[in-house]
């Protein structure tokens, strides 16, 4: 960047701005980072941004991905608030975690995913370790992989797939591909589409899978076409990594949300696991999450463990407690565990209703167009099949904000906006 | 393959598992009270109340860069309000996981963005710095000349030329206070001469600063080296931990504050760490960045927490006076000013690997191979017990002498 570039930009009207421009211009000169360019906007923030500035007082904010109640506001979940409260009283202490998590903590969520009794956790055939977050737990099995995996380093990706994926996977060392999922026709599944593309990925290449409520569209595969799925995957000897963010959630049920994880498992399958609570259980921000490896002997559970922790140290020494606690306190709680399942499937039933009158309400304003998949796709996101143009007149004229893609966050959609938003999207769709 | 077990952890886990009654842990490096138990701070214990009856709190995320009243408060704190980058708006805080989390999302970025390749430390150091950097993207890890083991301080001599060798634009980790694991520190002349070298040859400063107000007491004074630095003018980043001065070890509190030369630079910088944390972990805990974040910006909570490093500080240089006038009346061989001269949670005894194994297996005090122990082990009920044998290892030990 030359000084001469620099001084374009000023045009001094008196000795000392002149000055002052130059002594800028040479810190510029001299600095270490003159040459940093300003990084992409995020597109889903971009959203929120443009959304708090609109006066509108009809807006709509259906861009990120955060469970809201019929309010529209942040919800706190009561299994929570109680977990906090027995957590209050036992007057814990501030000492470091384990590398890799606390013990209950890494047992009670491998165990939410592959169900209390399973033969994998009772033989120690997992190794599990807390993460921060899905996020963490996918970067650090990313990590792992990258450093370990011995076939090729391609991970495939659904497309479209959740927009950190991608460099996510990148930042580990990992090359990333894709196979067909979303088919814009039909709004649905292109299982035809992700057979084919599957089978002809490389042997011992890494599959990336959403083990429900896909992100972004909402499009999940029937259990029979997960088992076809993992046939193919068997025969092409993929390793398959689940992304596992909304158990519980998308269908209120935690066993039915994780069947293809345990369906896969039951195949003789080995995989790599990452979960989340930022959802199911409204600990978005205290960052709890976990990733496992279902390994085929304990001795190598224990070989891998020793590895995800040498990984994990230098990236942050030990897992942050508070929301690993929450989860803990629930889980083996039984009155706790109950009442979360109360209100996860509270959430979920809220969202799958958000859904059948976004549905009926387009019918009522006489939409032509079939609706079909707004009630077909399952958890936070719906892909309403919206082109660009139509999403920019949805934001422009109605104040409803979403992503370019037509996704929208039917968390965002209550008892008081859905006819509102209905008859919005009727308008720019018609 | 199964990795090597990590040393400070596998001796925790050996303490742990020893059934002696007298044994005592000098290995991780966590405070302890004088009854030998871990200390949560009461202001936090007052925060962790108040943020729990306050119903206008959720659990929503925080932005990527962390919860700004924190990173700007930790800010603060380490360069003073007086800091002229900070009035200049040349200096920023990203709120990231303790100290660690902070060296490598500041490693990623010099490594990434900065196109940084050669990172070097003291030797010795603490030991995650070398795959923190190379984790991160550095290729070469190199190590300047620190301890030395004869006369029990700072090779200055060693360490000025080390750094002299050094290739321009090499990263160089400094200790802010309360060297880990030597308990050594520059004197305020020697870090001015550090600095005319840095500046001189083209190196970058990265800060390494767990132990503010914990090492002295005095959260001015433990800053001293950072704030120099930042008066003449340094482009700089500085890894900061709330892990011991807050007693919030299990929280994960950190902050990177940033340096810069110009104020323009800032904005593209925090959008360059933005993709960066979103590609490792997307935003960073709620719950201790609100502890902090809520302290620091409170001026009557912050006096008390103040008062509560004080107390931590003090225990310690207690423990240190008491160690050294033990082993001097005990007639112990060698000399131990090094123990009070030295500073901040851990001391370099200057025991030899033989000394070490006997110590651990004879008398089940538990210390680094390196001789490092954690003062905070020791309290009024072991320190008698701990020079003890201490003098008798040193006395029945043929090893390098000390």
């Amino acid at each position: 960047m030359s000084l001469i570039s620099s001084l374009k930009i000023f045009s001094p009207s008196s000795l000392n701005t002149t000055q002052n421009a130059l002594s800028v211009v040479s810190s510029r000169a001299n600095s270490w980072w003159s040459h940093v360019e300003m990084g992409p906007p995020d597109p889903i923030l971009g959203v929120t941004e443009a959304f708090k500035r609109d006066t509108n007082p009809k807006k709509m904010n259906l861009g990120v991905g955060a469970y809201r109640d019929d309010n529209g506001k942040p919800f706190i979940l009561p299994a929570v608030k109680m977990a906090e409260a027995e957590i209050a009283k036992k007057n814990m202490d501030k000492e470091y975690s384990p590398i890799s998590g606390s013990p209950e903590f890494c047992k009670a969520t491998i165990n939410l995913a592959l169900g209390e009794d399973n033969e994998w956790t009772k033989n120690g055939l997992n190794a599990t370790v807390q993460g921060i977050s899905g996020t963490g737990s996918l970067r650090i099995g990313t990590a792992f992989l990258s450093a370990f995996f011995p076939g090729g380093k391609d991970l495939y990706m659904p497309t479209p797939t959740w927009g950190n994926h991608v460099p996510l996977a990148k930042h580990a060392g990992l090359g990333v591909k894709q196979y067909r999922y979303y088919d814009p026709k039909t709004c649905g599944f292109d299982f035809h589409g992700a057979l084919q593309d599957i089978a002809k990925i490389p042997e011992r290449s890494m599959i990336l899978l959403h083990a429900c409520a896909h992100n972004p569209t909402g499009v999940d595969p029937k259990p029979e076409q997960w088992a076809e799925m993992s046939k193919v995957i068997k025969e092409k000897k993929l390793f398959p990594f689940f992304d596992m963010a909304y158990q519980g959630f998308a269908s209120g049920d935690i066993d039915k949300d994780a069947a293809p994880v345990r369906m896969f498992l039951k195949d003789g399958h080995q995989i790599a696991l990452s979960q989340s609570y930022a959802k199911n259980m409204g600990l978005y921000g205290e960052r709890a999450g976990a990733f496992s490896l279902i390994c085929s002997s304990k001795e190598e559970a224990a070989a891998t463990m020793s590895q995800l922790k040498i990984i994990i140290r230098p990236m942050y020494s030990n897992p942050p407690v508070t929301g690993a606690r929450i989860a803990t306190e629930i889980l083996t709680n039984p009155s706790l565990r109950s009442q979360w399942l109360k209100d996860v499937k509270g959430m979920a039933d809220r969202i799958i209703s958000m859904r059948q009158l976004l549905r009926s309400n387009l019918a009522k304003e006489g939409s032509s167009r079939d609706w079909a998949h707004i009630t077909d796709q399952i958890g936070m996101f719906c892909f309403t099949g919206m082109t660009p143009p139509q999403v920019e007149k949805l934001t422009k004229d109605f104040s409803v904000y979403l992503t370019k893609d037509g996704r929208i966050s039917v968390a965002g959609i209550t008892s008081k906006n859905v006819e509102y938003l209905a008859h919005a999207i009727h308008q720019v769709t018609k | 393959e199964r990795a090597p077990p990590i040393e400070v952890f596998a001796l925790n886990k050996a303490y742990v598992e020893d059934t002696f009654p007298q044994k005592v842990n000098l290995g991780v490096g966590a405070y302890r009270t004088d009854e030998g138990k871990p200390w949560v701070l009461p202001v936090v214990r007052h925060m962790e109340q108040k943020l729990a009856a306050d119903e206008t709190l959720n659990k929503e995320y925080l932005p990527v860069l962390g919860y700004e009243p924190l990173a700007s408060a930790a800010t603060r704190m380490l360069l003073g309000s007086d800091s002229a980058s900070l009035k200049e708006g040349r200096a920023t805080g990203i709120q990231c996981l303790s100290g660690t989390g902070a060296l490598r999302v500041g490693a990623e970025f010099l490594a990434h963005i900065g196109k940084h390749s050669i990172v070097y430390s003291s030797n010795p150091t603490w030991g995650n710095h070398s795959l923190v950097f190379l984790n991160a993207g550095f290729t070469s890890y190199r190590s300047y000349r620190y301890w030395d083991a004869a006369k029990k301080a700072l090779d200055f001599d060693g360490l000025m030329e080390d750094l002299r060798n050094a290739p321009e634009n090499s990263v160089i980790i400094l200790h802010a206070c309360a060297h880990n694991p030597t308990g050594v520190d520059p004197t305020q002349d020697q870090w001015r001469q550090i600095a005319d070298l840095i500046e001189e040859r083209r190196l970058f400063p990265f800060f390494d600063s767990a132990y503010q107000g914990f090492a002295s007491g005095d959260l001015d004074r433990d800053a001293w080296a950072v704030r120099y630095f930042d008066s003449r003018g340094f482009e700089m980043v500085c890894a900061q931990s709330f892990a011991k001065n807050f007693g919030l070890y299990n929280e994960r509190v950190g902050n990177l504050t940033f340096v810069a030369k110009d104020r323009s630079v800032i904005e593209p910088v925090r959008s360059q760490i933005t993709l960066l944390v979103r590609a490792n972990y997307s935003n960073p805990p709620n719950h201790g960045a609100r502890i902090v974040g809520t302290v620091l910006n409170d001026p009557v909570l912050t006096e008390q927490w103040k008062s509560h490093i004080k107390t931590m500080a003090d225990r310690i240089i207690s423990m240190r006076l008491g160690l050294r006038e033990r082993l001097e009346k005990l007639e112990t061989p060698g000399t131990w000013n090094h123990i009070t001269d030295q500073i901040g949670m851990f001391s370099f005894t200057g025991l030899g690997p033989l000394a070490v194994d006997k110590l651990i297996a004879d008398h089940h005090i538990y210390l680094l191979k390196g001789g490092r122990i954690n003062m905070c082990g020791l309290n009024t009920g072991n320190i008698d017990y701990v020079a003890k044998c201490i003098h008798e290892v040193v006395t029945t030990t043929q090893e390098a002498s000390l």
